[in-house]
Parts: structure tokens; sequence; C-alpha cells
């Protein structure tokens, strides 16, 4: 059952082996969200914010405890219902944007898109799925800029890029590490007046970020200390 | 699709693609010339060879021969699978020219003597390609206008006649006046030294009515003449003539193996019928051969050398498979964090994999394309390319004075060329794969991970 929680962990934990020392970031953490929700996770560098949002988003596992999607536990999920689940239920946003050098901006855009689909299925689907990149790009203000190489376009330009490719497939959460941890305050603010947009839109929003004035951004604020979240605002 | 676009792009934007295609290149233009020109070399020698000698020889080493072979000659000519018999005698001889013409030609040597009838032995062997001065008529091949009295002979080329720059011969308008002495030491049946002619060998002059161009040894050590006159020379003549081998070919379609078997059954047969007759015991060291085991001293050295290239080239494509793996490790290294984003947007494991695979296809098909047309105009303008560092530098790959090479072989086989094609690119797969198991294996996390350190 989800109880109307898209993502909830129930005492997840999950520890890293540095040399002869087993480091424990997360030690037991609670969290459960909802849809339509933005919330920001903040915490020292080092807390294991990006870890958390990482299992959140299936891209690593927890040594113990469970993520639920959809009341569904992931870690029950089929390798190819976990490649869907990246594709097509959660979209990433990175600090360093991560954008593939050599595809220019509306390829990068949708490459998740294009992922999903067989040779057939891309041939048939390829004019709806680019005609959606490029009103994303238009949306996020790049519409000058789709032919261009990531390396050619702004810290700021390449991040709202690496949104556009998150939002592509209609994602139900927004996973966004330190959006804007790489940019100017200005470039920075841009970044999160497209999360406001998008949120007010409906779309689910988990944001980690160390920077308390930008978590301020979010409906919900949660700290990651010692392993264990605490609720702060919301 | 994402992964045709993506691995184009790769191959279009990394340096490192560009030096992969031209070591795939360099290593199938290598192998691809190397091998048509070694290759024709040995089919040509080979080729020659088995002309020089026809499909099946029934022989002896000994010189003394072997008796009842006229016999043998009818039952294999109602063979159906065979096409044609001709006998041979083949001794050793002092060979002393003398030419009376401006030249002064004197040479005294030992030469191999082999006696021959010319017409069925043409129908064996290549015997009138051979010939360097046409003379109509097959049985005419020893008549020469030089002495009437005299019988004619036939010398290897290479004995008489030097080769220029180019590897051809250059040969007088008409065949030389010379007149040829050949002393042999003939044999009893019992492989006494017959007494005969001169105390205990036996001379007989010859004029030269032609000169024989096999292109191998043959044109350096033979002499040709008519089957009777060595018969004579060789103590083979008299009431039970004798001869050393009988030269065999088969008929058109008839396999190698399965026609030197039927001799082989007929000769244990004819063997068997002959048990007690006076000179039964020479067929005992008779022996049935297809050309290539009769001529193994000479073929060896081709199948030898052919074997060396065969182990070169396999380790070459160890080499490849090594070059690959390791450009693929380090594409994967570099890849790293592209890795990590694909999987991000949901790309598998098998597809990742997959997709470097199919990096390494590209590289190996358009390194291999560009290496076979590379190579395919290289041979079609190889001699052109020789002649022309001749000219500029007196280059030549094989001295043609010294080797007995025309051209450099260049006929394209599109079954090697397509073989090292596909062995090009089964190195690039073979040599990709770990890197690319190692790809779709790596965890999301992990490389974006290191990407932010």
């Amino acid at each position: 059952m989800s109880n109307g929680y898209i993502l909830k962990t129930e005492g997840v934990r999950k520890s890293y082996r540095m040399g002869t020392a087993e480091v424990s970031v997360l030690r037991g953490v609670e969290l459960a969200v909802s849809k339509g929700e933005f919330l920001a996770v903040v915490g020292a560098s080092g807390s294991g914010k990006s870890t958390l949002l990482h299992i959140l988003g299936a891209l690593d596992k927890p040594n113990s405890g469970t993520v639920s999607f959809n009341g569904r536990r992931i870690s029950r999920f089929s390798s190819r219902e976990l490649n869907r689940f990246r594709n097509r239920d959660v979209g990433f946003v990175f600090q360093f944007y991560h954008l593939l050098d050599e595809l220019n901006v509306i390829e990068n855009v949708y490459l998740p898109a294009m992922a999903g689909l067989s040779v057939l299925g891309w041939l048939t689907e390829s004019g709806r799925a680019k005609k959606r990149a490029r009103n994303l790009l238009g949306r996020l203000g790049l519409t000058e800029r789709l032919r261009h190489k990531p390396y050619q376009l702004s810290g700021g330009e390449r991040q709202r890029v690496a949104i556009a490719r998150a939002l592509m497939n209609e994602p139900q959460v927004l996973l966004a590490d330190e959006p804007t941890g790489n940019l100017d305050q200005s470039t920075g603010n841009d970044i999160l007046r497209v999360f406001d947009e998008i949120n007010k839109a409906g779309q689910t929003i988990i944001m980690v970020t160390h920077d308390q004035k930008i978590a301020e951004r979010a409906n919900r604020i949660v700290r990651l200390a010692n392993g264990k979240i605490t609720n702060v605002k919301g | 699709m994402y992964k045709f676009v993506l691995a184009f792009r790769f191959l279009l934007k990394r340096r490192i693609s560009y030096f992969s295609v031209f070591a795939v290149a360099l290593c199938v233009f290598v192998v691809f010339v190397v091998m048509t020109v070694l290759s024709g070399l040995t089919a040509d020698f080979k080729e020659k060879t088995h002309s020089w000698s026809g499909d099946c020889i029934v022989s002896t080493k000994s010189l003394v021969g072997f008796s009842y072979y006229e016999e043998f000659m009818q039952i294999l000519q109602e063979q159906k699978e065979i096409k044609a018999v001709s006998p041979v005698i083949r001794g050793y001889a002092i060979v002393k020219t003398t030419s009376d013409n401006d030249t002064g030609v004197y040479v005294d040597r030992t030469l191999e003597v082999m006696g021959i009838e010319p017409v069925s032995y043409s129908k064996v062997t290549g015997f009138s390609e051979w010939l360097r001065y046409k003379t109509g008529e097959l049985q005419n091949s020893f008549k020469q206008f030089y002495d009437v009295n005299l019988p004619g002979c036939i010398m290897g080329i290479g004995f008489l006649f030097a080769r220029d720059t180019n590897g051809n011969y250059i040969l007088p308008d008409r065949v030389p006046q010379m007149k040829v002495d050949v002393s042999c030491f003939p044999l009893t049946a019992k492989g006494a030294l017959a007494r005969a002619g001169t105390d205990v060998v036996s001379s007989k002059i010859f004029a030269l009515s032609n000169v024989a161009h096999t292109g191998i040894s043959s044109d350096w050590k033979n002499i040709y003449i008519p089957f009777e006159q060595a018969q004579l020379l060789c103590g083979m003549a008299g009431e039970l003539k004798r001869a050393n081998a009988l030269y065999v070919k088969f008929s058109d379609g008839v396999a190698l193996n399965d026609g030197c078997s039927k001799v082989q059954s007929l000769w244990k047969e004819f063997v068997e019928d002959k048990k007690g007759l006076s000179q039964s015991e020479l067929l005992k060291n008779v022996k049935v051969q297809n050309w290539k085991v009769y001529n193994r001293d000479m073929v060896a050295v081709a199948d030898t050398q052919q074997g060396l290239m065969i182990i070169v080239f396999a380790m070459m494509a160890v080499i490849t498979v090594f070059i690959v793996f390791v450009v693929f490790y380090m594409i994967v290294s570099h890849k790293s964090k592209d890795i990590g984003i694909l999987k991000s947007v949901g790309i598998s494991n098998g597809n990742i994999m997959f997709l470097f695979l199919l990096f390494a296809f590209l590289i190996g098909a358009l390194g291999s394309t560009i290496g076979a047309v590379g190579g395919w105009q290289f041979l079609v303008h190889i001699n052109q390319i020789e002649d022309w560092l001749f000219e500029q530098f007196k280059f030549q790959l094989w001295d043609r004075e010294l080797y007995a090479i025309g051209d450099i072989p260049n006929s394209i086989d599109l079954h090697v060329l397509i073989t090292i094609i596909l062995s090009a690119v089964s190195a690039c797969l073979l040599g990709a794969f770990l890197p690319s198991r190692q790809a779709g294996r790596l965890q999301p996390v992990d490389t974006l991970r290191v990407s932010k350190l």
C-alpha cells in the first residue's frame, strides 16, 4: 500500500568501507514523500545527502531497510523494472550536469526517450519525442541552443539542459543533487525558479543541498545529521 | 537506437577511436598484402611444380629403374580415371656444351638428364608451354637443324641464359647452335655399372633443339633428351626395357587422392602378377605418390613458409586483440561518467555492453574497410610501385637476376579478403569483450561519484 506516499524509506542504512574502517552514513533513515511535494534535504557535506538521493533513485542500494515507490519495494524490482523505474519514474539532476559531450543539446534531452524505445519504437515516436524536447528547452529558454554541444554552454544553460533531460519522460519524481552547487547565485536562482514552476505544475521534487537559503524554496525541509532525518520545516 | 547513435558519435568524436581504426586498418593492410603476395608466390610455385610432374608418379629412386613399365602403362591407359601416362627416365650426366657461334660458350657440368616422349609427356605435364622456340608439332621437339646426324636435346633455360633486371631471359631469335656432349653411367638391372660405350661411361653428342622454361629449379639442372636415347645412355635399353618413372595425368574431375588410390591398387595387383619373373625384384622399390609427395623436397619449403606465414599472422591477430583490449579498457575508463549517466536514464547493463561492442564493431568494420581498400589499391599497383622504386632507387623486392619471379603476384582472392575482414572484426569484438562487460557491470553510483572527485 502506498498510503499516499510516492516514495518512502523505512530504516534505510548504508555504510562504506574506507580502508579498514567502516563508515556508517545512513543509520535508519525514515522518510516519506508525498506526490506533488517539493522536499529539500539539507545537511553538512559528507552527511549522506547524495547517498540518500541515489538510493531513492535506485542508483545505489541500501545495506538494510526498504525503499518503496508507490507502495512497491524497489529492492523487489527485477532488473528490467529497475531500468524502467530510472527511465520513466524518476529524473536526475546532478550538480555537475552530467551531459554527454558527444550529443548536442536536444539529443541530450531526448536521450531518455530514445533509451526507453526499440529502434522501431523510436522511428514511430521520434517526432513526438523531439517535439517535447524542443518544448521543454523552449520553456527553459534554450531555443537558440538546440544544436550546441554541452561544452559550448554556460553552467546555468547546462543545468537547464539537465533539467529538461530529467523531465523528458515526465517522471513522477525529480531528484536533484545540489543543482545550484556549481552555479553563481543569480544563475542558481534561475534554476530554482524553474523548480518552483514545475513544482507548481504538480511535479514532485526532492532536492538535496547544503545551503539552508536554497532549501527555503522548498515546501518541506528535512535535515540529515548523524545518519538520521529530522524535520525542520513543513 | 541510441546505441547506434552513441556508437557512431564515440567513433567520430574520440581521437583514440581514430588510432584504433588506424591500427586495425594497418593490420588488415599488411596481412592482406603479404598474404596475397606470398600466397601468390607459393601457389605459382606449386602450380609450376605440379605442371612439371603431372598428378601422380609411379617411380623408383633407384637409378636402375624398373621393368615391365610398358605393360603397366597399358593397364593405366585402360582406366577411365586416367587421362594420360608418360614414361620418364631420370638419371645424372656430365654435360659439356660447345658452341661455335660468336659467344663460344663452353660449359662442363653435372645435370639431371630426363628422357621423355614429347607427345605423351606434354599430355601429362606443361611441356609444350615450357618450350621457348615454337617447333610446330610436338613430335618435332627434338628436331634440330644444326647437324642432321645428331639427335636433339632440350636444355633448361637457366643453364644457358641469364635474366635481366626485369626477370626476363634474353634469348636469341633462333635456337643457339650448340653441341651437347652427354655422358651417363649406365647401370645393369642388378645395379652394377654396365661397361658400355667408352669404358664405364656411355656418351653421346646431341644438338640443342630448344630451351625449356618451367619456372622452377629444373631450369638450371635439367636436360631433356629423347626417351630411347636416355634408355640407351642409362643402360635401360635391351630385351627388358626399363624406366625410372611413369608420370600420370588424371581425367577431369578425378580427385587427387582418389586417383592415386586407384593407381596404387592397380600397382599392387600388377606387382603380385609379376611375382617370380626375372626382374620382379625391381618392382619392390617402386612407389606410387601424388605430385606433392613426389616433389616434397621443393613443396615442403613452400608449405613451411606458408605455415610460418600463418603463425606470424596468428600472432598479429593476437596483437590486434590485445591492442583493441587496451584501447577499450582506456575508453571504458574515460567513459565511466558517461556510463553512469546512461544508467541513470535507465539503460541496462546488457545494452551498455552492447553499445561498446557495437563501437568495437564499427572500429573493426571501418578499419578493415580502409585496410582492405588500401591493400587492394596497393596490390593493383604493386608492380608499378616496384618499377618506380627500381627506376628511382634501384630497389627490387626480389632481385630478378637471382629469383625465378616475374611480376609480383597480386591476384586478389575475395575469400581471403573476406576472411581477413571477418577476422579483424572478430578480433575487435574479442578484444572489446572484457572491457565492454566491465562497462556493463559498472555501478552507476560509483561512476558518478568518481567523476565528482
